[in-house]
């Protein structure tokens, strides 16, 4: 049994980490000192173990509610803050330190030698402890609260290499764009307060619905605007265009945001409020954006140079994968499809970073025949994507499977087109990925980060920024480990923790059932729990047709660059418009920075109204002030500039406002 | 009655100045003035600190009150020498006394007419803590019109760029609502039944104040009439849309520890003054209530934040940015007012609070980033933000440190910054939705002018143009302990009041809760 202590401390040890590293060690021992990569990996891995503990806490026990305690309590104001151990807080916990673990040990060998090593994992630290102090909360007001923490660490991490301009401004577009979307989770939360103060409790707010105390209408007002947030965060249409930039910070925080924390948060939030969600009106909303992000965001993979951005718009897609099966009712494939992908993805991106070790660059034009250097890494990453493509046996099968059956199953126009969507993604997931591992590891080795900036040198572009020297051989075991263990998961988290017959000690469903049936307070009748796929039917039409579909991809990616039976040049000279608009991204970051920011807010509006402001306000402020203070014969004294004649006549004005009041006695 | 501790420390800053101007001009001399004025305002700190603690929360009330009767010995003026401390004054006396500390800290470097410039510091703090703690209306009028002249003089005389106009243009302002002040006050001298000027009741010394009085009161003007004179004067300090003009020039010229002071707590004694006069005065008159223009109110406020944020956004010198910014910050103190409500039961208190923590918080914050500013340009001697880059590497110190000032103005939460703002949020939109709303939106544009500054000045590479000559750049220096001295004071509460905001909250509260009777 796991104390409020010991749930505190979850966070708290993160916390410390942080405090300890970015003072203590930052201030006394070093900027680049080794201690604050042992510090962060054994507080994390604390909050790993008592991750652990509370999932099986909640496994014997099902859910613990701890306290509520008073954060502000005046007149009229009461807020309080406490800690939930549901189903959904345990997985969440298990994967976000888990995976932050790994990265943390990672980040020990990829990080060696940066002069900010200590700010590296302090930041790191306050990262991992925002994003598990947001899955912890019972409270709306201190989700809020940790959601914002987590946006400020993503800020600080992609600009890490803050000397780098394009850090410097991918940071900020990654924060502004969240932003916009958390101003939605606000209104929200503003409104659902002004309803109700006791409904910023989620058990309060749980059994409100339950009892449908609450209007439709105001549900749906609420939801929208914690979807927005929910769109800023997981990165979906039309806030998407931040995180294919966020490839800024260091590839180890990349695997972090993409996989575990940041990103998630979003779906999570979703999920965290399905009950909300269910009872309002905009659950074919929340499918449709999730389903047009799947492949909107797939189209782009489609024809990235940079291996890292091929991931970002994966990563993008998936989520989509789950925002549409919340939006169609399917719960626990949504949080299975997260689970499994928070490992395979954070595979992906570490072996990237293993990849870049060697490469000295993260453009594939320059990459090639890189398997034979970097075995470990190349097969880590064969493993993930094939996970990522959705084929059998690997984890994404299994739950994409379930995703798309549930759609299926479902039968309503929205999730008929949230299936199609699905599908199609599925098969654009399989060409991109392995597009990116023949361009990576198959072919001839084409120069890697030399090459590309003498060619950019040649071209009289500016040089590509991050790249280094290449040098072809497998990166060190801290860097290799995690990875591999990554990919050994991705083989096996799918079937085994969610089978869909009875293996052994594992029942059958046994993930579905935790995070449904098990949770009453989410889903407290058997009915509920079944309508969000606790018990999902193996569909054996779906699973073959997206098999063949993702059988396709690779097939396709193999003919284009492997075998150069299509040329992709040609392909594309011939799709022209199509490829041009897409490689261009829709002309999205046109539209929003210069069109609408640039063009719109700062030419149009801002700076009309500091016209408006020095030429109207000022003067009149001006004219009326210098009139009124006239009042008095003052002024003329006042505009001679002289501070002591204007001193003295202070002194007398007082004497004369005093002498005002006596006479008037 | 006599307690004494709050006149003493109103006025011991005064007799160090007094104590300042008796030495003589020399190198030696300056040296031993800075010590002393530094002195003389770490002696206020703990005494405000004391006055805080000392405030005894379960009592509530009027506590530590310096009295007598007719300090004019004119029967015929009504006026008494009343000081006293409530839960709505005493954290902004400790907010004084911190920033009072920190600004004689900043101003170590000053190196012209040191004499008289640590006695118009000085002189200031005494006005300002005189505001906060008089509570009788012809003292609270005094104080607030003297503290004109200290600032004209460190403005005129110690400023930059255009100081001269500035300092003017700050003093017609003020000077303009002064006497829109004095109308108001004189009106409710002349009103019968209203036979005294003691701000609040005092049972214990047998004082009813004008805020019962008046509401039996046949007033000889209408009381909205009254009541707008004193919202003018106010709102030309706090400053509000449209009559905000003067900030910007006033913050941009003065030095850095003035502008400290004047966003630290000079624009709060304009919140105090809505909260304890327009509030505390205004609630059941004859003909008027306050909750009769809460919905203006609330327009007002909604305006000034989203037309000070669209302003502050075009700005590229850091000081007049952040002058612009508290234009957007400081209308959420109005805002969090308006939850006064259209009518009795409509009323939050929890905006009212709001707005009571953004005042110490804004002190905070914004004081901090002017601080930093400064730092910054005493380096650079350029405060244009094209000029600027890169800046981190050289000065990591005073980079983090105005970074964490940024963060609390764009309401990070864990940051003072944070709590004041969501304060006002919850326990205003349930009473003007649509208002708070559009306010709220202030908190996204608020985002993107702080980390665009940051971006262009601390973060990416330095500039190619000629703004920052190699000699400066290569000779940058961070901050020493001496300048980290104000830093820390200023950031320590930023941080305690985010994540332990009860500690001036519920002081607040009490202060809160006796206006509203």
């Amino acid at each position: 049994m796991l104390t409020e202590g010991l749930a505190w401390l979850i966070i708290a040890l993160p916390v410390i980490s942080l405090l300890v590293n970015g003072v203590f060690v930052r201030a006394f021992v070093g900027s680049e000192s080794k201690y604050a990569g042992y510090i962060t990996v054994a507080a994390i891995g604390g909050s790993f173990v008592l991750s652990i503990w509370a999932l099986l806490t909640v496994m014997s026990d099902g859910p613990v509610l701890f306290d509520k305690r008073d954060w502000i309590a005046i007149g009229g104001l009461n807020l309080t803050f406490g800690l939930i151990l549901d189903q959904l807080t345990v997985i969440m916990l298990v994967v976000v330190s888990g995976v932050s673990l790994l990265v943390q040990i990672y980040g020990q060998a990829y990080m060696h030698g940066d002069k900010s090593y200590t700010r590296y994992f302090a930041y790191m630290s306050l990262f991992t402890a925002s994003m598990l102090g947001l899955v912890l909360s019972r409270n709306m007001v201190q989700m809020f609260v940790f959601w914002e923490l987590v946006g400020i660490s993503s800020y600080l991490l992609i600009g890490f290499w803050m000397d780098r301009p394009s850090a410097a401004a991918a940071a900020k577009k990654a924060f502004l764009m969240t932003r916009f979307g958390d101003f939605g989770f606000l209104l929200g939360i503003l409104y659902l307060y002004s309803i109700n103060p006791a409904y910023m409790d989620i058990e309060t707010l749980y059994g409100a619905i339950q009892a449908e105390e609450i209007a439709v209408t105001v549900a749906t007002w609420v939801a929208l605007g914690l979807f927005a947030g929910a769109v800023g965060k997981s990165a979906q249409f039309p806030l998407h265009s931040w995180l294919p930039d966020a490839m800024e910070g260091p590839t180890s925080v990349s695997a972090l945001i993409h996989s575990a924390t940041m990103v998630t948060a979003g779906v999570f939030l979703v999920a965290r409020f399905f009950p909300l969600f269910e009872y309002s009106d905009v659950m074919t909303l929340v499918a449709l954006v999730g389903g047009f992000t799947a492949v909107f965001a797939a189209t782009m993979g489609l024809v990235a140079n940079d291996i890292k951005r091929v991931l970002a718009y994966s990563t993008i897609s998936q989520l989509g994968y789950m925002m549409l099966a919340l939006g169609i009712g399917a719960y626990a494939p949504a949080i299975f499809h997260l689970f499994t992908h928070a490992f395979f993805k954070a595979a992906l991106f570490l072996g990237a970073g293993s990849v870049h070790h060697a490469a000295g660059t993260f453009n594939m034009k320059y990459m090639g025949g890189l398997r034979r250097h970097m075995p470990w890494t190349y097969w880590s990453m064969i493993i993930a994507s094939v996970s990522l493509a959705g084929l059998f046996p690997f984890s994404g099968f299994w739950s994409k499977d379930e995703i798309l059956g549930h759609a299926a199953e479902v039968g309503t126009t929205t999730a008929t087109i949230v299936l199609a969507l699905g599908l199609i993604a599925a098969l654009m997931t399989a060409f991109y990925m392995f597009r990116a591992i023949f361009l990576t590891f198959h072919g001839e080795w084409r120069g890697g980060g030399e090459r590309e900036e003498e060619e950019a040198k040649a071209a009289g572009e500016p040089a590509p920024v991050g790249n280094t020297h290449s040098h072809l051989a497998e990166s060190p075991w801290l860097m290799i480990g995690p990875v591999a263990l990554l990919a050994a998961l991705a083989i096996v988290i799918g079937f085994f923790s969610n089978p869909t017959v009875d293996v052994g000690p594992i029942d059958k469903h046994s993930f579905a059932h935790f995070v449904t049936v098990e949770n009453d307070a989410v889903f407290p009748t058997e009915h509920a729990a079944v309508e969000a796929g606790s018990e999902p039917e193996f569909n054996f039409v779906i699973a073959g047709a997206s098999t063949v579909l993702a059988l396709a991809g690779v097939g396709l990616a193999y003919l284009m660059y492997l075998r150069g039976s299509i040329s992709p040049a040609s392909v594309g000279a011939r799709l022209q418009p199509i490829y041009r608009l897409i490689f261009r991204k829709y002309y999205v970051d046109e539209l929003y920075e210069d069109q609408l920011v640039r063009r719109g807010f700062y030419t149009y509006l801002a700076d009309g109204v500091r016209w408006f402001d020095e030429h109207w306000i000022d003067n009149a402020n001006v004219h009326l002030y210098t009139w009124v203070s006239r009042i008095g014969k003052s002024g003329a004294l006042v505009q001679n500039g002289q501070t002591q004649t204007y001193a003295v006549g202070m002194v007398i004005g007082v004497i004369v406002i005093v002498a005002g009041f006596l006479l008037w006695g | 009655m006599f307690d004494g501790l709050l006149s003493i420390t109103v006025f011991m800053p005064a007799a160090v100045a007094v104590l300042v101007a008796l030495f003589a001009r020399g190198e030696k001399a300056d040296q031993q003035i800075r010590w002393i004025a530094i002195g003389a305002t770490v002696v206020t700190f703990v005494l405000t600190v004391l006055i805080f603690v000392g405030y005894d929360r379960a009592e509530g009330g009027v506590q530590m009150v310096d009295y007598f009767e007719r300090w004019i010995p004119v029967d015929a003026l009504r006026s008494s020498y009343i000081m006293g401390v409530d839960g709505l004054s005493a954290p902004l006396v400790l907010l004084t006394g911190i920033l009072g500390m920190a600004a004689s800290f900043a101003s170590w470097r000053i190196k012209t007419r040191v004499r008289e410039y640590f006695l118009w510091l000085l002189l200031l703090e005494t006005a300002v803590l005189g505001v906060f703690l008089s509570l009788d209306l012809l003292l609270f009028f005094i104080f607030f019109e003297f503290e004109l002249i200290p600032m004209y003089m460190l403005i005129a005389i110690w400023g930059s760029g255009r100081p001269r106009y500035s300092a003017m243009k700050f003093v017609l302002f003020t000077l303009a609502g002064g006497a829109l002040m004095l109308v108001g006050i004189l009106a409710l001298y002349v009103t019968p039944g209203v036979n005294t000027l003691a701000m609040v009741t005092i049972p214990e010394l047998g004082i009813t104040g004008i805020p019962e009085l008046i509401a039996a009161a046949d007033l000889v003007i209408p009381a909205a009439l009254i009541f707008g004179f004193f919202f003018v004067a106010f709102a030309i300090k706090l400053p509000l849309w449209p009559v905000h003009s003067w900030l910007p020039d006033a913050h941009t010229d003065a030095p850095t520890a003035v502008s400290v002071m004047l966003a630290g707590v000079l624009l709060k004694m304009a919140g105090y003054g809505l909260l304890r006069i327009n509030l505390g005065f205004f609630q059941e008159t004859k003909g008027f209530t306050i909750h009769d223009v809460a919905g203006p109110m609330a327009i007002l406020a909604a305006v000034s934040v989203i037309y000070g944020g669209i302003i502050t956004v075009r700005q590229t010198d850091m000081k007049r940015l952040i002058a612009y910014s508290s234009v957007s910050h400081m209308g959420f103190v109005l805002l969090g007012i308006a939850a006064i409500g259209a009518s009795k039961a409509d009323t939050s208190a929890g905006g009212l609070n709001g707005a009571a923590l953004q005042m110490f918080t804004h002190g905070t914050i914004t004081g901090l980033a002017f601080l930093m500013v400064g730092l910054s340009y005493d380096r650079t001697h350029t405060r244009h933000i094209p000029h600027l880059g890169g800046l981190w590497k050289k000065m990591p110190l005073i980079a983090i440190f105005f970074l964490i000032a940024g963060f609390g103005s764009l309401g990070l939460p864990a940051l003072s910054g944070f709590v004041a703002e969501i304060m006002v949020f919850l326990g205003t939109f349930s009473v003007w939705p649509w208002a708070t709303g559009v306010a709220a939106f202030g908190v996204v544009l608020a985002a993107g002018y702080t980390l665009w500054m940051v971006q262009r000045v601390f973060f990416g590479a330095r500039p190619a143009n000629p703004g920052l000559s190699d000699e400066i750049y290569d000779g940058l220096e961070d901050a020493s302990w001496v300048d980290m001295v104000p830093v820390i004071a200023l950031a320590a509460p930023i941080f305690i009041i985010g994540v332990w905001p009860s500690v001036i909250t519920e002081v607040f509260d009490i202060g809160i809760q006796a206006v509203l009777r």
